[in-house]
């Protein structure tokens, strides 16, 4: 216990500095820009109607005052934790007077259930094909398996969402390509929000299975033919183990240890992939929300989403670290 | 080196099949140095040609000729993804031997900062930076960020071949013979990571040529560039599978599919050379 103990405030400490990191950076790369945010939102509020010069200083020193921009840069460092720590990043440009907290929020259910199924099935999936195929290698069904593998696994999300929206979008209109609900229903605990949800979840989430899988399968396959090859294994097998408890207790277990590590270092990137998949399929969560945020130039917008986000991936690597012990005793024990 | 090459070749199906797609789209890229337009120009041919003898990828809704259009967008790309990837290897080269060779509180330091940048999502930071820097975002700029955050995974592969190297003969030898630690790591541990930097070096390319072509699609780049992904974003803006110019994007999706498959080969079975295990294995031994 005291070994998992230590293991996991290292974990934790690791996850406090990434968010410190994160958020730091977003913080200097939106404040050490050349762009002043007050012009810029003054510039795009101005341009499409004709406003009196005293209502543009009127505007101006509120803005100032929202941004506090005339602070020296550290003042407005802490103050900029400060708020973040109560939940409040001023409100949304977009969406005015809505906080952009709020916004976020509203989103963060999306992209947070696509994002753990499309995981989770690509990683339970992907590794459990992939470690047969390690194992059974002259099986044909898994080598051809291994060639489409090949073959997705490099493309770009973006392309590989693409040509799915094209196929169900245009060649074979089966599913919903955009939005997370249809239109007439009314969200709330009955059937038919609830099944439309699941249909428009199917190709964004399909996208990110068919693009995430063929890593996993790979690197599970190269793996566990290299394990299959330890003495134990053969010892095993000349005991008479049974093959089912060599390939599920002994074989894969071994090697899901360093595919569980990859699985934390991996998740930023598939972070990364939802965004790109919502925006694709119009999904309403994080993502969109993201790029309708830089669109319409809402700063405050822009800022909650990057730091909510690169905390949400900081703690859900600190829970797949957790989950480490359980596979590999060795951790429980030191 | 050749004799190498050969037995690729000759055992290793991927390996080969990796090349052939790597030399036709390194040729075809290579053909934009002689085009006949420029790129960058606008309404030069007549809009929405099928693919025909005269426009062999057909033109775009913007009066382009997509064969050169193409052409300079891969060049573009490719040239992007070698900066990214140069930049990103000499850092991770740097981090992954002075963390292997001297280990200690240096290791653990520099592994600590490599742990964070893994950690931290690259996609909402690279559309941060684009939203502070706008138009002054060129693809130079992109591709100093992006070698910025493309080095911790290498990093971390090199120094545990360093770590293995540090305890081996040669280099309490090199030491004891007065080398300076930046010689035994230049001269000593260098040509021994050397594969795996080839390795990565592509995958590395893919990475960052796909992160391009998804900021580029969105809009997030300078649109004005031709590269992979701002094709498909002036063939988005001019919904070009709804009117019908299929060519604007079947043709550089599957160009972009064979680009990506070839380097994504090549790095798959060098990675698979570097392991001796496997290498024996596929030559029947």
């Amino acid at each position: 216990m005291h070994g998992y103990l230590l293991f996991a405030g290292k974990r934790a400490l690791l996850m406090l500095a990434v968010i410190f990191f994160g958020v730091s950076l977003t913080f200097l790369v939106t404040h050490l820009s050349p762009i002043n945010p007050v012009e810029a939102a003054l510039g795009r509020m101005t341009a499409r109607s004709v406003s009196n010069p005293e209502a543009i200083v009127a505007m101006r020193a509120a803005l100032t005052e929202l941004y506090g921009v005339e602070a020296p840069l550290w003042s407005q460092y802490l103050n900029f934790w400060g708020r973040l720590v109560r939940g409040d990043l001023g409100p949304s440009l977009m969406a005015f007077p809505t906080p952009a907290m709020t916004l976020v929020m509203r989103a963060m259910p999306w992209t947070v259930t696509l994002l753990t199924v499309a995981t989770l099935i690509t990683f339970v999936v992907g590794n459990i094909l992939g470690g047969l195929a390690g194992y059974s290698q002259n099986n044909k069904f898994l080598k051809a398996f291994g060639i489409v593998a090949i073959a997705i696994q490099p493309v770009p999300y973006y392309i590989v969402a693409f040509i799915l929206l094209i196929i169900f979008g245009f060649l074979w209109p089966i599913l919903p390509i955009s939005g997370g609900f249809a239109m007439n229903v009314t969200p709330g605990m009955n059937w038919p929000y609830i099944s439309s949800v699941l249909q428009h979840a199917i190709l964004p989430a399909s996208s990110l299975v068919l693009v995430g899988f063929g890593g996993w399968f790979l690197g599970m396959r190269a793996l566990v033919s290299n394990v299959v090859t330890e003495d134990y294994v053969t010892y095993a097998e000349l005991a008479g183990v049974k093959k089912s408890t060599i390939v599920g207790g002994y074989v894969m277990r071994n090697a899901l240890v360093p595919q569980l590590t990859a699985l934390a270092m991996a998740l930023g990137g598939v972070f990364s992939g939802t965004v790109i998949t919502e925006q694709v399929f119009n999904y309403p969560g994080l993502g969109s929300l993201l790029i309708d945020a830089v669109n319409a130039g809402d700063y405050s917008l822009v800022l909650a989403v990057s730091t909510v986000s690169v905390t949400a991936v900081a703690i859900a690597i600190f829970i797949v670290d957790l989950l480490h012990p359980l596979l590999d005793p060795r951790i429980r024990a030191e | 080196m050749f004799a190498v090459f050969r037995d690729l070749i000759r055992y290793n199906i991927e390996f080969a099949i990796g090349v052939v797609l790597v030399t036709i789209v390194v040729l075809f890229a290579l053909l934009s140095f002689f085009s006949p337009v420029d790129t960058s120009l606008i309404y030069l041919t007549i809009p929405d040609q099928p693919p025909s003898w005269q426009y062999w990828f057909g033109t775009n809704s913007r009066g382009q000729d997509m064969f050169w259009q193409l052409s300079t967008a891969l060049r573009n790309s490719l040239t992007f993804g070698l900066i990214v990837a140069l930049i990103s290897r000499v850092i991770s080269i740097t981090v992954g031997l002075l963390a292997g060779y001297l280990g200690g509180w240096v290791d653990r330091a520099l592994m600590f900062v490599n742990d964070i940048f893994v950690a931290v999502p690259i996609f909402p930071v690279l559309v941060l930076f684009y939203f502070v820097l706008r138009n002054n975002m060129d693809s130079l700029t992109l591709a100093l960020i992006m070698a910025c955050f493309g080095w911790p995974f290498d990093a971390r592969l090199i120094r545990s071949v360093a770590l293995g190297l540090k305890h081996r003969e040669f280099t309490r030898h090199a030491v004891f013979a007065g080398m300076s630690t930046r010689k035994v790591l230049l001269e000593e541990h260098l040509p021994y990571v050397m594969p795996i930097v080839f390795a990565t070096f592509m995958n590395n390319m893919l990475w960052s040529i796909g992160l391009e072509v998804t900021l580029a699609v969105l809009g997030f780049t300078n649109i004005n560039n031709p590269t992979f992904g701002t094709v498909l974003y002036w063939a988005n803006s001019h919904s070009a599978m709804v009117v019908g110019v299929w060519w604007w994007i079947v043709i550089p999706v599957i160009l972009i599919v064979m680009t990506f498959l070839g380097l994504f080969l090549l790095a798959m079975s060098m990675n698979e050379y570097i392991d001796p295990r496997s290498r024996l294995r596929r030559m029947g031994a």
